[in-house]
C-alpha cells in the first residue's frame, strides 16, 4: 500500500510530443541550427527567448570550431607528437562542449522546467537536432 | 479480543511485491551494456569501445606486417653497415619514422571517422510529417533530397534511407561499413577503416611520414648495396652478403610508387579542401564552366585550406561508444494495464529516446502513417517509401543492411523512471555523456527530471521496420 501511494504522489508527467529543431547548413557545415520559431511552442514560450537560446547555442558551437591562432598551434602540437597529445589533453572542442552542456543545464532550470519543456542537448542526438520535449501540462488535468 | 494483533496481509500489497521482486531480479539479470555493444553499423569495438574499427578490416594486418618486416630487416642487416661506414643518425631517423609511422597508422585505423548516429524513431517521425506536408514549392524537387544555398552554391542533400536522416553536406554513407561517415573521403582497406573529417589527418600524416619512410629505406639500401660492392667486390657479391637489402628494395621500390602518388593526390585534394569522394564524383569540377573552383567549402587560400583540413579544431565522436545503453525496464505495477511487454531483443540505436505510452504511439502512427509495426520475421517497408520513384533520390550505393532480419529485430527503448532506479538513471545519465570524459554524469536531466517530478512513462515503442525494400539497386 505504501507504494501505490508513492506510485501516485510521483505524477509523472507524459511526454506530449517533441520538436525538432533542424540543422542550418546555410554557412557550410559548421554546427548551426535553425533559429525559426516552432509553432507547438506558441503556447509555452516566448519568440525570443527561444531565438535567444539557439543563437546562444549556434555561438558557443562557432566558438568550439573556430579556426584560430589557438587551434591551429593545438594542431601542429598535435601533429608533432604523433597525436598521442590528446591522450592526456583535453581539446577545445570538448572544453566548449562542457560549457554547452552547463548551458544547457542552466537554461532547463530557469525556463524550460518550469514551462514543462525539456531541452536535450544536440551532442546526444549526434548533433543533428536539438531536441525539445513537450510534457503534459498537468494543470490541465493528467492521464491518470 | 477480536482486534487479531496478527493483521491479515493486504491482497494489493501481496499483488504488488510479487511484481516488484520480479522486476528486481530482471533488473539484476539485465546487466548494464555499453552503447558499443549495440552499435548498429559494421564495426568491431576494442578495449570496451575505445577502440573502433570496421568489420572488412581488410588489409591491415598485411599493412602492419609490410612495415614492421621491412623496417625489421632494414635495422637488422643494413643498419649495422651503415653506421659503420656513415653515420649513426641513420637507424635514429629511421627508428623516428617508423614509430611516427606505426602511430599514424593505428590512431587512423582506431578512430571514429566521424561516424553520425542515426536518427532516433521519433526523429525520423518527425521528417516524415515535415516531407509529406511540405508541398509548398511550386517546383516540387525530388522526393527524399533537400536543395539548399551553402555560399551561393546550390547543394543537394540526400536522404539516407539506413540512417533515417538527410545527410549533413559532405557526408556520405559507407556500404562498406553501414555508417554515414562525416566528410567521407574513402574506405581504405589498408587501413581497415573509413577516412573521413576525425581522421583524415592522421591519414594524412601517415601517408606522408610512409612516404618518407620508404623514400628513406630505398635509399639507405641503394647506399648500403654500393658501399658494398664499391669495397673491390661485384654487385652480385655483394647481393649474396646481404640478401635482406633485395628484399627491402623490392618491397620500397614499389610501394614508393604507390605511397607518393597517393601522397601527391592527398596534398592537392588538402589544398583544394576536397574530399576522395568529391573528386572522384566531380561534384565542383566540370560542372560550373569558367569557374575555377565551385567548391563552397574551399577558402580559396591553399594555405588556409590546408590548415582547415589539417590543424583544425578535431571534433568528438558523436557516438558515444563508452556511454551506457538505459537498460530495458519493465513498466510500473500502477500503469502495466495500458502497456504491452516485449520480449527482449538486442535493442539497436535510439536508445536515448523518451519513450511514450502505446496508445499516443498509435495514434500518432495513424496520423502520420509512417511506420509499421515490424514482427521479427520478414521486414516491412513503410507504407510512405512504397510510393516513391527512388532513383533519383539515390546515390548509387548498394542497399544497405536489413532491418528486422538483424539480430532478432530492434526495439528502441529507454526508461527514465525514477521509480525504480537509483541505478537506471545513473545509467541514462551516463549515457548523456558522450565522447568526453566528466568526473560526474550531466546533470541537466537530473535535476530537470526531478523538477518535473520525473521522467516520462515507460513505455515500448514499436519495433522498426526494415529498411531494405526501401531503396532500389
Amino acid at each position: 500500500m505504501a507504494e501505490t501511494h508513492s506510485l501516485q504522489d510521483f505524477q509523472r508527467p507524459a511526454v506530449s510530443s517533441k520538436v525538432f529543431i533542424q540543422r542550418d547548413y546555410s554557412s557550410g557545415t559548421i554546427c548551426k541550427f535553425q533559429t525559426k520559431f516552432p509553432s507547438e511552442l506558441e503556447s509555452r514560450l516566448d519568440k525570443q527567448q527561444f531565438e535567444e537560446t539557439i543563437q546562444t547555442l549556434n555561438n558557443l558551437y562557432a566558438e568550439a570550431e573556430k579556426l584560430g591562432g589557438s587551434s591551429y598551434l593545438e594542431g601542429c602540437l598535435a601533429c608533432l607528437t604523433a597525436y598521442t597529445v590528446f591522450l592526456c589533453m583535453e581539446t577545445h572542442y570538448e572544453k566548449v562542449l562542457k560549457k554547452i552542456a552547463r548551458y544547457i543545464r542552466d537554461q532547463n532550470e530557469k525556463i524550460y522546467a518550469p514551462r514543462g519543456l525539456l531541452l536535450t542537448d544536440p551532442i546526444e542526438r549526434g548533433l543533428r537536432v536539438v531536441e525539445i520535449t513537450i510534457f503534459e501540462d498537468r494543470n490541465i488535468g493528467s492521464a491518470r | 479480543m477480536k482486534n487479531c494483533e496478527y493483521q491479515q496481509i493486504d491482497p494489493r500489497a501481496l499483488s504488488v511485491s510479487p511484481l516488484s521482486a520480479q522486476i528486481h531480479t530482471e533488473k539484476k539479470e539485465q546487466r548494464p551494456r555499453r552503447k558499443w555493444e549495440v552499435f548498429p553499423g559494421k564495426n568491431r569495438f576494442f578495449c570496451d569501445g575505445r577502440l573502433i574499427l570496421s568489420r572488412h578490416s581488410g588489409v591491415l594486418p598485411l599493412t602492419l606486417g609490410l612495415i614492421v618486416v621491412t623496417c625489421g630487416l632494414f635495422f637488422a642487416f643494413d643498419c649495422p653497415f651503415l653506421v659503420k661506414h656513415l653515420t649513426v643518425f641513420i637507424p635514429v631517423i629511421g627508428g623516428a619514422l617508423f614509430v611516427f609511422v606505426v602511430i599514424s597508422l593505428l590512431r587512423t585505423s582506431f578512430t571514429d571517422p566521424g561516424i553520425l548516429p542515426r536518427a532516433t524513431l521519433d526523429e525520423a517521425a518527425d521528417l516524415e510529417r515535415q516531407i509529406d506536408s511540405s508541398g509548398s514549392s511550386t517546383y516540387r524537387p525530388p522526393p527524399r533530397t533537400k536543395e539548399i544555398l551553402i555560399n551561393q552554391q546550390m547543394v543537394k542533400l540526400k536522404y539516407c534511407f539506413t540512417c533515417k536522416m538527410f545527410r549533413p553536406p559532405r557526408t556520405s554513407h559507407c556500404s562498406l561499413c553501414d555508417n554515414c561517415v562525416e566528410r567521407f573521403d574513402h574506405h581504405c582497406p589498408w587501413v581497415g577503416n573509413c577516412v573521413g573529417k576525425r581522421n583524415y589527418r592522421f591519414f594524412y600524416s601517415f601517408i606522408i611520414s610512409l612516404s618518407f619512410l620508404t623514400s628513406f629505406i630505398f635509399g639507405c639500401v641503394i647506399a648500403h648495396i654500393t658501399l658494398r660492392s664499391q669495397a673491390g667486390k661485384s654487385l652480385v657479391q655483394a647481393i649474396q652478403e646481404s640478401p635482406a637489402s633485395v628484399v627491402e628494395l623490392v618491397i620500397c621500390f614499389f610501394s614508393i610508387w604507390s605511397i607518393l602518388g597517393l601522397s601527391g593526390f592527398h596534398t592537392y585534394l588538402v589544398a583544394s579542401n576536397l574530399t576522395t569522394n568529391e573528386d572522384i564524383k566531380g561534384s565542383w569540377s566540370g560542372k560550373r564552366g569558367a569557374e575555377e573552383s565551385g567548391n563552397p567549402y574551399s577558402y580559396n587560400n591553399i594555405i588556409t585550406n590546408c590548415c582547415v583540413t589539417l590543424c583544425g579544431p578535431l571534433p568528438p565522436s558523436l557516438i558515444d561508444r563508452r556511454g551506457f545503453v538505459p537498460p530495458d525496464e519493465v513498466v510500473p505495477a500502477a500503469s502495466t494495464a495500458s502497456q504491452m511487454e516485449l520480449p527482449h531483443f538486442s535493442t539497436k540505436n535510439d536508445v536515448n529516446m523518451c519513450t511514450q505510452s502505446t496508445k499516443d504511439v498509435l495514434e500518432r502512427m495513424i496520423n502520420s502513417g509512417s511506420q509499421t509495426l515490424c514482427s521479427p520475421g520478414p521486414p516491412k517497408t513503410t507504407p510512405l517509401v512504397q510510393g516513391l520513384p527512388s532513383t533519383a533520390a539515390l546515390s548509387p550505393e548498394p542497399p544497405p543492411s536489413a532491418g528486422c532480419s538483424g539480430p532478432l529485430g530492434r526495439r528502441p527503448t529507454d526508461s527514465r523512471c525514477p521509480l525504480f532506479s537509483r541505478s537506471s538513471e545513473k545509467e541514462s545519465l551516463h549515457s548523456i555523456n558522450p565522447a568526453f570524459r566528466l568526473a560526474s554524469p550531466s546533470p541537466s536531466v537530473t535535476r530537470t527530471a526531478k523538477t518535473l517530478g520525473g521522467a516520462a512513462d515507460v513505455s515500448f515503442m514499436p519495433l522498426q521496420p526494415g529498411s531494405v525494400g526501401d531503396e532500389a539497386p
